[in-house]
């Protein structure tokens, strides 16, 4: 073919392209290599239990938030995906755990979860089929409308879903039958941080699979794709359905560890809240989704604490200086400290 | 023989505006054909239309005797037809490697992988690097794309329809946007492809056109003006007349040189 022939007309290799051969497969052999500092939001999850024992209701929102920001960080980080409807697949999670337990009594958690993920998916395979022929702001308020159509039929139905109000009655059984969840809310802090760290462990292994590849492929240049012949309808449709399962299951987890689901979940709120997140800490790169989530969630509470009327300023702010002045978020802007750390260095 | 690509009475329209209009093609196996014409001849349309970016209104194309006509635009690309875009349409963000990793791996269905580690099959890294290294691109390999002058990154383009390995090649102005200190690189790349991969050239540099084609199709007002070998192309005088008036000189350079 093609490559052999040419080689043929340039057979003899010089050392400086072989060297550059060997650095270039080597860089793409060892991407995906854990480094050291991907320990680091483990380590912190694991010592805020010791450190703020008395706020672990706290931070398995927390938690919660980020297992939320990373399964938009797979659709909308790496595939550009811009949705202003991720909440649904949220509170279809949340919903399935509060009806499954205040309709059919039955409280398992593990098992509600489960069929939760199943659920969200089963929804974002079905409405990505449709959606994702569209882009850009087109899709940006079908996304919007898918939400609240959803949320407008629940309020429809209130006499099931409970309304505003809240869906009366929730029975969150005991972990495994056999751990309570405790007033300090040790249990779902351990319980949902396990869950946390198999969820990134699955996103990780996509997006640096050649499907993930494929993803990055899609944001970067979408007519490109079409021309090197990739299914990319089918790549769009597979990426939203697993955001749209892992989305559910943050939500199953919200309803589970709260015992408390009102319609507000499927507010827009709730979709631009994930999105600020994640803009925040720098989408695209895994981690935004864990600083973005503890960072908002954090100023959220302590904000609110101080001035319970106007802490949304903060907020605001917070992400009109992200937007202005870092524009790959607080993540971004850690990596472009480290490489002028460096450089200084080396001078 | 069946040829590898054949384009029959094909139309399109914008509303009122015919861009396309009872236009024959055929290029068989390893044929080297350009495709000239005025601006706003339909040049760019064609392709679009071969490639399945636009349905025709009418008519029929065939990539090696298959009726591709309402086959969609990534499973004509799976069936052996690339194309490079007359603007860059590179993974900007993404090192010139991965956007050859990439393409390989979407050929040979290795994307369909969620689990594996992207850079796992030494096979397709080998590949790309071979293809990088024919365009003299390995140095550059890890760069990102946005980072690489527009030269470079023309180098690019054609490296991604090549890692395709296509029966039909379609090139939309290949050194477009290129200095001319750095085209021939480009145009000996053109000029060096498999013999058995037939290509269509879009070209308005007539030196490249005369030296690199061995048919060409003159597309004026969206219809085929005439076709034939470049010297009766060149000897035409309605030709010269529509459209060779304008780039004369040039002509004359080729004739000369």
């Amino acid at each position: 073919m093609a490559v052999s022939d040419i080689q043929t007309a340039a057979p003899a290799r010089d050392a400086s392209t072989t060297a550059a051969r060997i650095r270039a497969a080597d860089f793409v052999v060892k991407r995906h290599y854990l480094r050291w500092w991907e320990a680091l939001p483990w380590l912190l999850i694991i010592a805020a239990y010791f450190v703020f024992p008395d706020r672990l209701t706290f931070g398995t929102q927390v938690l919660i938030g980020i297992m939320f920001a990373l399964s938009l960080d797979l659709i909308l980080g790496y595939a550009g995906i811009v949705t202003l409807g991720h909440a649904l697949f949220f509170g279809i999670g949340a919903y399935t755990v509060a009806l499954l337990t205040a309709r059919w009594n039955w409280g398992e958690p593990i098992s509600a979860m489960l069929l939760a993920i199943v659920l969200s998916a089963a929804a974002g395979l079905v409405s990505g089929w449709f959606l994702l022929r569209y882009r850009g702001l087109t899709l940006l308020m079908l996304t919007l409308a898918a939400a609240i159509l959803v949320q407008e039929a629940g309020n429809y139905r209130s006499d099931i879903t409970g309304g505003y109000d809240g869906v009366p009655g929730m029975e969150i059984w005991k972990l495994f039958g056999v751990f309570e969840n405790d007033l300090y809310g040790r249990t779902y802090y351990v319980y949902v941080g396990v869950l946390l760290f198999i969820v990134w462990y699955i996103v990780r292994r996509i997006v640096y699979s050649p499907y993930g590849a494929a993803l990055t492929g899609i944001r970067e240049n979408v007519r490109r794709m079409h021309a090197i012949g990739s299914p990319v309808h089918k790549r769009l449709v597979t990426a939203y359905t697993l955001a749209a399962g892992l989305a559910g299951m943050a939500g199953a987890l919200f309803a589970q560890s709260t015992a408390y689901t009102t319609l507000g979940v499927f507010d827009f709120d709730n979709s631009a809240k994930v999105m600020v997140m994640l803009i925040l800490g720098g989408t695209g790169r895994l981690y935004g989704a864990f600083i973005g989530a503890a960072v908002y969630l954090v100023l959220e509470d302590n904000l609110s604490k101080l001035s319970p009327t106007f802490w949304q300023f903060g907020i605001g702010l917070l992400l009109v200086l992200t937007v202005l002045f870092a524009r790959r978020g607080l993540l971004g802007l850690l990596e472009d400290a480290i490489k002028l750390f460096r450089r200084g260095g080396n001078a | 023989m069946t040829a590898a690509l054949q384009v029959e009475k094909l139309n399109r329209s914008f509303g009122a505006l015919a861009v396309t209009r009872d236009v024959d093609l055929t290029l068989e196996r390893g044929a080297r054909h350009a495709l000239i014409g005025p601006n706003g001849a339909g040049k760019t349309t064609l392709v679009n239309l071969i490639t399945g970016v636009l349905r025709p209104q009418s008519g029929r194309v065939l990539l090696n005797g298959d009726d591709i006509t309402q086959t969609s635009q990534a499973a004509r690309a799976r069936r052996g037809l690339a194309r490079t875009f007359q603007i860059n349409q590179l993974f900007r963000g993404l090192t010139v490697l991965e956007n050859l990793t990439m393409t390989i791996g979407e050929r040979d269905g290795e994307c369909n992988n969620l689990w594996r580690a992207a850079g796992a099959k030494p096979s397709i890294i080998e590949e790309a690097l071979d293809h990088l290294e024919s365009l003299r691109l390995v140095d550059d390999a890890l760069r990102l794309v946005r980072e690489l002058p527009y030269g470079r990154q023309r180098l690019v383009e054609i490296a991604i329809a090549l890692a395709q390995k296509p029966r039909v090649l379609l090139l939309d102005e290949p050194a477009a946007g290129v200095p001319s200190s750095e085209s021939h690189l480009i145009l000996d790349v053109v000029a060096a492809l498999d013999p058995d991969i037939a290509v269509l050239i879009i070209e308005h540099d007539m030196d490249v056109v005369f030296r690199f084609a061995k048919e060409i199709t003159v597309l004026v007002q969206g219809a085929v003006f005439t076709h034939g070998t470049p010297q009766q192309i060149m000897a035409d005088e309605q030709v010269r007349a529509v459209y060779l008036g304008e780039e004369g000189h040039k002509v004359a350079g080729a004739a000369h040189g």
